[in-house]
């Protein structure tokens, strides 16, 4: 086990390399630190000082890979590839173009972030399995073919309209809760269920049909044709049996987001004002901000890669027909 | 008329070229024709069928370019700088009745007030009269209403006519090739609404069409004189955006899955055919680009393209023709981010495909390796890649609006209806609202969305081969 997770481990070694050169080269190669810097202070009439104190000032003033100036190991680590890119590996975010400190904001973004995303997860998985029960319980009734087309329609709607419709339905016409904003404390809570709420809502769609179809997928197995030849009720058979064994593909499902929880919702966060990782990302993208745009992305693929690992994890520890070799 | 080629109007050549001869091919083998004859024998299938052909005509109308000629008195003619299509042609009306700003549908006054100067020099603040909107009227209040009723009438009558050509040459046609007299083709069709999966079931699609027609004629009959989806702020006509939007979301939805298709097959087949390190290398290539976050890497790849756009403007001859890259890079960036999923199917099924006896039976007869993916392996693969298509249509579109909500979509200039949304989401604080901009993107792309949907579960239906034994 130990070796496997070891060995998954090392894996990841190359693939975070092949990431980072890939934004190295988006960042650096195709539009070099002048483009930057030009678009950054304003289009066409700046002169070659600005440009220059500005690449200086955000030290984009180096040479991309090889610094034939400098000497011994400087050559390669007095370069912009070690500075902005190797350094990531590490965790070294270094400082965003405006100056502040990349990883000090995210640790501090994280936790709203998480305050939204874990009650989405919670809730909706909650929800949308007991939904995608109660249809299996009643399947090819008129309750199936009607749920069916709910699904398929509120699965049809962009979550744009899911969060203009919940701002305007609570926030506006009932007044229940502030349209946006944030607060910490225990006063976090009214503006957080809002986005909860739309959160959980806007997954219903494609969370209830995805379960269904997996619930009915077992319905069909003999093991189940065998529960009920022996006697059992309904009740017994859909909690009992069929719950139990589709439980293996909703938890390693879950278990898959699980880690890029804490990068946040970027849509709905900067919907609804709540400062976490999500909207950080998006303000980093109107701002363009380069710096925060690389951190982020090599913090999204290290977590989505560490997801992949507990995944192939867990399924060792729900179904013992998987062996880890 | 000078025509004009887009680079995404190419490629939709392209892909109809592809779709016809793919059609004629298919046509052709018994094999490849049945799953086919299975959608279109569906109610939901020709349903949806019917409704996706609309949206598609509209799209291609959008598709044909030109500049029109500007006669100038006594110079040579030349070309207008404005790009146009055919549907800006047939709209013509819609796109130059232009107001001040807000108002809403069916409205003959404005929606803000203005300070208007009156006959005997006063100024009174008042909402004024529109200056095309139901300006037909002399006395708006009393006359609307029975205006309005009359002409969606009108409407739905030449739809209704329309309509009632179209099914009947449609029946006949049917009928006369299955060589039935009239009245076996009335039972006929009544049988097949009755059992459908016998034949198409011309009655629900007929209806459709039905429906269709009658609410476009009375939409077109409207529109002459009203603002039937009111007008934004600069007093565009709302209903011309939407229907301009139809275009983008299409491309964004089709274009994507083709740019990507080459590189998923030719990647995932040599995966699974050749193994070894082959294989490791493309599944290192697919894990690598799975996991940066899709939405991450776009925002990165459109703000290197913005940064590019902005320091080589002069290379741009137009505004339409910088849009249209834009769309043309979101397309190909999208295509990046989704091709993954695709090729790690496509690679499973060919490791399975290539210890099949007669792949296996031709290898021992000498077949090379060329011949032997073309001849054996790909055409096995055909019915994941169909259904990976249609599937993943409607999630693009979907994609497009928010994308364009944080502004790493289409060219702002460009009609979508994610750029919709985000202008109309601004005015959502105003008191009472301006609701009808988010209302049309929401009517439109739902109606496409739901229809893209229901079809991509009967065509899996259809093609998946684990759900084909089981019946």
């Amino acid at each position: 086990m130990i070796a496997y997770i070891l060995r998954r481990l090392l894996y990841a070694v190359p693939i975070l390399i092949g990431v980072n050169l890939i934004t190295f080269t988006l960042f650096f190669v195709v539009n070099s630190p002048d483009d930057m810097a030009r678009m950054q202070l304003g289009e066409k009439r700046v002169s070659e000082e600005a440009v220059q104190f500005w690449k200086q000032e955000h030290g984009y003033d180096k040479p991309l890979l090889y610094n034939s100036a400098a000497d011994g190991l400087g050559r390669v680590t007095d370069t912009i590839f070690f500075e902005k890119s190797a350094r990531l590996f590490v965790f070294q975010f270094g400082s965003s173009d405006e100056g502040r400190d990349i990883g000090y904001d995210i640790s501090q973004r994280m936790w709203p972030s998480l305050a939204i995303a874990v009650p989405v997860l919670l809730v909706g998985l909650a929800f949308n399995v007991s939904y995608a029960l109660f249809i299996v319980f009643f399947r090819a009734t008129y309750v199936d073919l009607a749920s069916v087309v709910l699904l398929v329609a509120m699965l049809s709607i962009s979550s744009l309209f899911y969060i203009i419709g919940g701002q305007f339905i609570l926030g506006k016409l009932f007044h229940l809760v502030p349209i946006s904003g944030y607060d910490t404390g225990p006063n976090a809570w009214k503006f957080l269920i809002l986005a909860v709420i739309v959160g959980v809502v806007g997954g219903i769609g494609s969370g209830t049909r995805w379960y269904r179809t997996l619930f009915l997928e077992e319905v069909a197995k003999d093991y189940v044709r065998t529960a009920r030849a022996k006697g059992l009720g309904e009740r017994r058979v859909l909690f009992g049996h069929v719950l139990r064994n589709a439980l293996i593909p909703i938890l390693t499902g879950v278990v898959v987001v699980l880690p890029l929880l804490f990068m946040g919702s970027l849509i709905s966060e900067s919907f609804f004002g709540i400062p976490g990782l999500g909207s950080y990302t998006i303000d980093a993208i109107s701002n363009q901000d380069f710096a925060i745009v690389r951190s982020m992305v090599f913090l999204g693929a290290v977590l989505y890669i560490l997801g992949l690992i507990l995944t192939d994890i867990s399924y060792t520890l729900v179904d013992p027909r998987v062996r880890l070799q | 008329m000078m025509p004009v080629l887009l680079w995404t109007d190419a490629l939709v050549y392209l892909l109809l070229v592809v779709a016809i001869l793919f059609g004629i091919h298919a046509a052709r083998h018994e094999h490849l024709r049945t799953p086919w004859r299975r959608v279109i024998r569906s109610r939901i299938g020709v349903a949806t069928l019917v409704v996706l052909a609309g949206y598609a005509s509209v799209g291609l109308l959008d598709t044909v370019h030109f500049r029109l000629q500007v006669e100038h008195p006594g110079a040579d003619s030349s070309y207008g700088p404005e790009v146009l299509s055919l549907l800006d042609l047939a709209l013509s009306g819609l796109r130059e009745r232009q107001e001040v700003t807000y108002s809403a549908p069916f409205a003959t006054h404005l929606y803000v007030k203005e300070a208007i100067e009156q006959p005997d020099g006063g100024v009174v603040r008042a909402y004024p009269r529109l200056q095309h909107g139901g300006a037909h009227l002399a006395d708006p209040e009393a006359d609307r209403a029975g205006d309005i009723l009359a002409r969606a009438l009108l409407g739905s009558i030449k739809g209704l006519l329309v309509w009632a050509g179209v099914s009947a040459l449609a029946l006949w046609l049917s009928g006369r090739r299955r060589g039935e007299s009239r009245r076996e083709t009335r039972r006929e069709t009544w049988n097949r609404w009755r059992a459908p999966g016998l034949g198409i079931p011309w009655i629900t699609g007929l209806s459709v069409l039905g429906g269709l027609l009658v609410v476009s004629f009375a939409a077109a009959e409207l529109a002459a004189a009203y603002h039937i989806l009111g007008t934004d702020k600069v007093g565009e006509d709302v209903f011309y955006q939407t229907l301009k939007s139809v275009r983008t979301g299409l491309l964004i939805g089709t274009l994507t899955t083709l740019v990507m298709l080459p590189a998923a097959i030719l990647l995932g087949i040599s995966a699974g055919y050749f193994r070894g390190w082959v294989d490791d290398l493309i599944q290192y290539l697919y894990t690598t680009l799975n996991s940066i976050p899709g939405v991450l890497l776009i925002a990165a790849a459109i703000l290197m393209l913005q940064v590019y756009m902005s320091n080589h403007a002069e290379s741009f001859s137009s505004l339409v023709e910088r849009a249209d890259l834009r769309l043309l890079f979101l397309c190909l960036i999208l295509g990046v981010t989704s091709w993954t999923g695709l090729c790690r199917l496509l690679r499973g099924e060919s490791l399975k495909l290539r210890e099949a006896d007669y792949v296996q039976a031709a290898q021992a007869l000498g077949v090379g390796h060329f011949t032997l993916i073309v001849r054996h392996i790909l055409p096995n693969l055909m019915h994941i890649v169909i259904i990976t298509l249609v599937l993943d249509f409607s999630g693009l579109v979907l994609a497009e609006a928010v994308l364009s909500y944080v502004n790493i979509g289409v060219d702002p200039t460009m009609n979508s209806w994610g750029n919709m949304i985000n202008g109309a989401r601004l005015e959502l604080a105003r008191d009472p609202i301006v609701w009808w901009s988010l209302a049309a993107a929401f009517l439109f792309m739902f109606v496409l969305v739901l229809a893209a949907n229901l079809f991509a579960d009967v065509v899996r239906d259809a093609f998946d081969p684990r759900i084909r034994t089981g019946r």
